[in-house]
Parts: structure tokens; C-alpha cells; sequence
């Protein structure tokens, strides 16, 4: 029996882990050859990234960045690599030459400051609600100006005319405000979003140009279809990205509302937009619009386009907050409900933060993708970077340039989107608070 | 579970000074009907609750006493009757339901935390939103609240961090916090382990202590016994039987609950 019983008389210090299973060592061993299969493998992935490398590398790199055409280019490829093949070394210099156009379109030169003024304003006014702990949240009011402020600096013209579309904003909150207490918050909310929008269809504009008429303040104004390139891409991308979140979030709403006509309007519009393509709703904008508005009227193609890739992104985000809603357990509504939250604060304090939350990789998926989906205005005219690369090519010196334009536009497609995916996941560490 | 209501019996003597209950009615309910859909769920419940008093409501699983409690806070919806808490009818009218809510404090079985927000925030969310509390004066209120089921030093934590018994505690430190008038447990400690059954249910008995209108629905016959001044047994949707602790559990009436009781406590 004495085998049986023991007791230690002294506790085991702490020993340091054999070398073989840490640091390089250790991680190769069990990253890459933990056994001859993973070892196969490892080589074979090795050797297919080499070959990758291999091709993409040199043509990267030992390029051609000064030369006037893409004649010029293989010259200059022909003399600084004899027997090469003009497509072994990237030309380089169409970038070189049009990047600006690229970035900005046919947007004034003299005026590059104000869109470059936009973005950094963009980035400001992000801030506070991307880095809600690490700023100061007075940064908030620039990003309540900001959806005033971007338009009137990227179109110039009078400031009377964004001035009155926030005072719509205003009139609206004022009235909901007013009126809540009095008929309910539901109808409040319509007679406030009637208010805005009587605004901005009736009075706002009249009021804009009486006051634009005594006193002339603006900016150089600048016509719609000079813009193209990058800008327009991030510019329908940021628009369609704000406003289809809260559009989405409200759709999503009514959806599970127990009011039949929210209900049916909110179910019809998402299946409705759903079930058509995004180029379909552009033509409408690009084209059929024009039939229906009465004659003479100026609805500026870009604010239709932004409309429509609006609408289009809300109705999926409305689908994808659903799925986080119906995720949340039951027992959260009636929490809510048990403390005497009304319907609008158990939806702000508890329901949409948690349902917000899961749905992010969801959101952002759909982010990323209207993001993508502005490449689509080209087919309607407008120059997006897709659209200039073919008016590039359209110049006799660069006619036959394809890969160069391409990955240059790839890239810069891929630093936003690389963004906000590596953004949400940061966001997703940060509000995991469920420790499971 | 029938073995752990004898294991979790109150073991301290319960002090009685301030459990008198008092004339006042709070809760009054009248010829009470509600369906779920064609299902009879409630059957012409009649129920007066008054100021202090405590009651525990068992019977079998499905027998509508879970039902009845959210009906008195409307997270179920009567079609038949009246139900007046506090002096308020609960009718479809959304004001005078948010109003009961807030006079109302409910736990439920699974605690309903919301995992979002700290334990602190959890606390003080209500009485900042509901009541206007400015928030100083709530995160104290709620510190309190706090100590009195000895769980302050897991203020910054989220109830995930937290054991089930623990935020249980919480789930009734928060519903404290909105200075309820009446306490309603959906069973509190069904979901628990059998070791942190018993932290629960003495936070309960302090607040029976000190007075607090509670209506309970659990299988703790312990904590009935020694703690309620009613019991009521329902089945199939309708109240068959209620007394006073002692004559119900000694001396059962109706057949059905001599059944009920000769199941759960005859082990």
C-alpha cells in the first residue's frame, strides 16, 4: 500500500520549454513539417509561390516609368533588355503620365486642393465614430458638418444651397421634437420627415437663391461631368456606405415591425431592389429617369447615381442587420422591456449595439462590395477609373495598355477595402465582450 | 431537484420585524383570460396581492404561472379581464405600460444581463434612461445595490465573467435599482447550479425582510415555507389551490396538488 500514498514535501520550480518547441525552430516544426505530408506540401507551396514571384516580380520592377507612349516604352525596354519581350517589363510611364487623371478625372487642376481637402476632411470626421475611445468627441460636430460641407467643396457654388439643406435637417429634428410629446413618436417621425422634405423640394430652394441672390458667398462651381477617376469612386462609395447604414438599420426595423404597411413597404422596397441588378437600377438612373421628370428639370446625373447605389446597398444592409436582430436571444427585448425602456431606447441602448455588433463582418462585407460595385458607373458614361483607363487607351499613344492601368486601379481599390476589412476586425476584438 | 429544495432550505432564522403585509392592494386581478393563439393559456384568474406581501406561485411546467407573472408587467398581453397594478389598469395604452415597467422589477430564469454593457451599466441604464437620473447619482444608487447582494467588486466586469449565481444577483441588483415597488421571479434559480441556488435565494429573503411585494414563481418549497405568507398552485392554466404556507403544504386540499406536492418533495 506505501506505493500508493505519496505527498510532495517540496513544490517543482518552473523549467524553461524544450528549444526544440520554441521560436524559430519550434515554429517552423510545427508550422511547416510537422509531418512528411505538411513537408510535401510545404515545398510544393514554396516552389509555386517562387514561380509566382518570379513572373510578377521582375515585370513590377524592372520597368519602364519616362516615356511619352507605349512606342516609347517598348524602346526603351527593347535598349535596356535585349531579346526581352515588351510584355516581360511593365510601362510604367502611362501611370507616370495620367495618375492625376486617374485620381481626380477632368476635375479642375487649379481646384485639386478641394478634394484633396475632402478626403482629409473624411478621414477628420471618421474619426470620432471609427476611434470613438482614442478621440476627443468634439470631433463629432465635424462629422455632423461634414455631409454639407463635402458636396459644397467638391461642387462649389453658393454655400446658401447646403446651408438650407441642413436647416431641412434641422426644421425636421425641431419638429419631431416638438411634436413627440404631443401626438406620439411614431407620427411625429412622419410629420418631421414631411416637414424635411417639403424643405427641401419647396422652400429651401427658393429660400437658397434669394439669399445667394443678396449675398453672394461660394466657391468656383464645377460641373458634374468633369468629375471622374478615383474621386468619383470613393466619393458614390462613402455617400452609398453612410447613408445605406441607417437606411438599412431603419429598413431592417420595419421589417419586424408589428404595423402592417411599414411592414409591407419595408419587405417590398429590400425584395424589390434585391431582386434586380445593380445595372439595371443605373440605367433607370442614367436614362429612364430623364423620361419620367418633367422637361427642364436638372437632376444631376452623379446625385441620381448615388441615389440609386444607395438604395441598392441599404436593402442589403437591411437583410444583413435582420440576421443579427434575429440572432439576439428573446430574453434581450424583454429585459429591456421589464426596465421600462420604451421601444426606441431598448432599440438604441440594447438591440441595435448587440445586433450592429454581429452583423459587422456581414456590413462590412457589403461595404467592400458597393464599394467594388461604383467600377459599374462606366457602363453608363460616367469615368470612373475603369472608364478613364478606356479613354486612356482611346489616345493613340497609349493604345494597347491594359495591365499597367488594371493593377494600378486594382491597387488602389485593394488599400480601401484591405481597410475596412482589417478595420472590422479590429472593431470585432474590441467589442467582444461576451467572453465565451 | 426535488432533493436540493431540502438542501437549499433556509438555514438562519428569517427576521420578521418588517414583513407585515399591509391593507393597500397592489396588484388586483379580475376574471384574467389569455390565449395563445386558439390555446386557453389563462382561465379566469382571480388574484389580489396586497403591499408586503409574498407569494410563490408552483405547479407543474406549463401550467401558465410563468404566463401569468409577464402578464403583469404585459410582456404577455391579456385578452379578458383587468389587471390594475399600483393603481394603473394595464390596458394597450403605451405610457401607462412603460409606467408599470418602471414600478415593476422582473428576474428571469436565464437573467437576461445584457452582455454589452459592464455590471455597472447594466444597473444604471435604466434609472438614467427611464427615470432621468443624473448618472452619478445612478452609478451610486447602483453600488449600492451592489453591496446588498455582495457583488461590488465585479462593478467593471460583463456578466460573461460572471458565474450564474452571480448574475442573478446583479439581474435583481438592477431591477433594484429602479426602487421598485413590486418584484416579480420568473424562476430565479432554475438555471443555476445547486451550489448557487442558495446565494440567490438569501438575496431574495432580504429583500422579503425588508418588505418588498414579491410574487415568485419556483419549485424552492424551502424558501416557500419559510418565506411566503401565500402559496398558489396552479395547473392547466388556472388557479386550483392556495393557502398559507403551513396548511398548504401540510394539509393539501385538492387532489391535483397533493399529487404535485407528493411529486416534487417525495424523495
Amino acid at each position: 500500500m506505501a506505493e500508493k500514498s505519496f505527498v510532495r514535501m517540496e513544490m517543482l520550480p518552473e523549467q524553461a520549454p524544450p528549444a526544440s518547441s520554441v521560436g524559430v525552430i519550434g515554429w517552423v516544426r510545427a508550422n511547416l513539417f510537422s509531418s512528411w505530408f505538411n513537408s510535401i506540401l510545404t515545398v510544393i507551396s514554396i516552389y509555386f509561390i517562387w514561380r509566382v514571384l518570379a513572373g510578377i516580380l521582375p515585370w513590377v520592377f524592372l520597368s519602364v516609368w519616362d516615356a511619352d507612349s507605349l512606342a516609347g516604352c517598348r524602346e526603351v525596354i527593347a535598349a535596356n533588355w535585349p531579346g526581352a519581350e515588351s510584355a516581360e517589363h511593365a510601362c510604367w510611364a502611362v501611370i507616370n503620365e495620367r495618375w492625376l487623371q486617374l485620381l481626380y478625372g477632368f476635375y479642375p487642376p487649379e481646384l485639386y486642393w478641394r478634394p484633396n481637402l475632402a478626403i482629409i476632411l473624411l478621414f477628420v470626421a471618421l474619426a470620432p465614430v471609427l476611434f470613438a475611445d482614442r478621440v476627443p468627441r468634439k470631433l463629432l460636430y465635424v462629422t455632423m458638418v461634414y455631409p454639407f460641407l463635402m458636396p459644397w467643396l467638391l461642387w462649389g457654388g453658393t454655400i446658401w444651397g447646403p446651408l438650407m439643406a441642413a436647416a431641412g435637417f434641422v426644421i425636421g429634428f425641431y419638429v419631431i421634437k416638438i411634436l413627440s410629446d404631443e401626438i406620439g413618436a411614431l407620427s411625429a417621425m412622419i410629420v418631421g420627415v414631411l416637414a424635411t422634405v417639403t424643405w427641401w423640394l419647396g422652400a429651401g430652394p427658393a429660400v437658397a437663391d434669394a439669399l445667394s441672390g443678396t449675398l453672394p458667398i461660394g466657391i468656383e462651381a464645377v460641373e458634374s461631368r468633369k468629375f471622374g477617376g478615383f474621386m468619383l469612386s470613393v466619393l458614390i462609395g462613402v455617400v452609398a456606405i453612410g447613408v445605406s447604414l441607417p437606411i438599412g438599420i431603419v429598413l431592417a426595423l420595419g421589417r419586424q415591425s408589428d404595423l402592417l404597411i411599414v411592414k409591407g413597404i419595408c419587405v417590398g422596397f429590400i425584395e424589390f431592389i434585391r431582386g434586380v441588378p445593380l445595372i439595371t437600377l443605373l440605367f433607370v438612373a442614367s436614362t429612364l429617369l430623364n423620361i419620367f421628370l418633367p422637361p427642364g428639370t436638372n437632376f444631376d446625373i452623379i446625385l441620381r447615381v448615388m441615389i440609386m447605389v444607395t438604395l441598392f446597398a441599404a436593402a442589403y444592409m437591411a437583410e444583413v442587420i435582420r440576421g443579427g436582430l434575429a440572432a439576439l436571444p428573446k430574453g434581450q427585448y424583454e429585459g429591456a422591456d421589464s426596465l421600462g425602456l420604451d421601444y426606441w431606447q431598448s432599440q438604441r441602448l440594447i438591440i441595435m449595439p448587440q445586433a450592429l455588433k454581429i452583423s459587422i463582418p456581414g456590413i462590412v462585407s457589403t461595404f467592400i462590395g458597393i464599394f467594388k460595385d461604383t467600377t459599374l458607373v462606366s457602363i453608363i458614361g460616367l469615368l470612373d477609373p475603369l472608364g478613364l483607363a478606356n479613354a486612356i487607351r482611346a489616345d493613340a499613344a497609349w493604345n494597347g495598355v491594359y495591365w499597367e492601368l488594371f493593377a494600378f486601379i486594382a491597387l488602389l481599390f485593394f488599400v480601401f477595402c484591405f481597410s475596412m476589412s482589417r478595420y472590422s476586425m479590429y472593431l470585432e476584438r474590441k467589442l467582444q465582450t461576451d467572453h465565451r | 431537484m426535488a432533493e436540493s429544495t431540502h438542501e437549499t432550505m433556509v438555514d438562519r432564522e428569517i427576521d420578521r420585524s418588517h414583513m407585515q403585509v399591509s391593507d393597500e392592494v397592489a396588484i388586483q386581478i379580475t376574471e384574467m383570460n389569455k390565449w395563445y393563439g386558439a390555446f386557453h393559456v389563462l382561465r379566469d384568474i382571480n388574484l389580489t396581492v396586497n403591499r408586503g406581501e409574498r407569494i410563490v406561485i408552483c405547479g407543474p411546467s406549463g401550467s401558465g404561472k410563468s404566463t401569468l407573472i409577464r402578464c403583469i408587467n404585459r410582456l404577455e398581453e391579456h385578452q379578458a379581464g383587468q389587471i390594475i397594478v399600483d393603481g394603473t389598469e394595464l390596458t394597450s395604452d403605451l405610457k401607462n405600460i412603460d409606467k408599470i415597467r418602471s414600478e415593476v422589477g422582473m428576474c428571469f430564469q436565464h437573467f437576461n444581463l445584457f452582455p454589452h454593457l459592464t455590471i455597472l451599466e447594466n444597473c444604471t441604464l435604466a434609472p438614467i434612461w427611464v427615470r432621468k437620473t443624473p448618472r452619478k447619482e445612478a452609478e451610486e444608487t447602483a453600488m449600492h445595490f451592489l453591496e446588498k447582494v455582495k457583488i461590488p467588486e465585479q462593478a467593471l466586469k460583463y456578466p460573461g465573467q460572471l458565474s450564474g449565481g452571480q448574475q442573478q444577483r446583479v439581474a435583481i441588483a438592477r431591477s433594484l435599482c429602479m426602487k421598485p415597488r413590486i418584484m416579480l421571479f420568473d424562476e430565479p434559480t432554475s438555471a443555476l447550479d445547486p451550489e448557487m441556488i442558495k446565494e440567490v435565494l438569501d438575496t431574495m429573503i432580504e429583500l422579503a425582510e425588508e418588505g418588498m411585494t414579491m410574487i415568485c414563481v419556483t419549485h424552492e418549497m424551502g424558501f416557500a415555507r419559510q418565506v411566503a405568507n401565500r402559496v398558489i398552485f396552479m395547473d392547466a392554466g388556472q388557479i386550483v389551490e392556495q393557502n398559507e404556507p403551513e396548511p398548504f403544504f401540510n394539509n393539501p386540499q385538492s387532489d391535483r396538488t397533493k399529487l404535485f406536492l407528493s411529486q416534487i418533495l417525495g424523495h
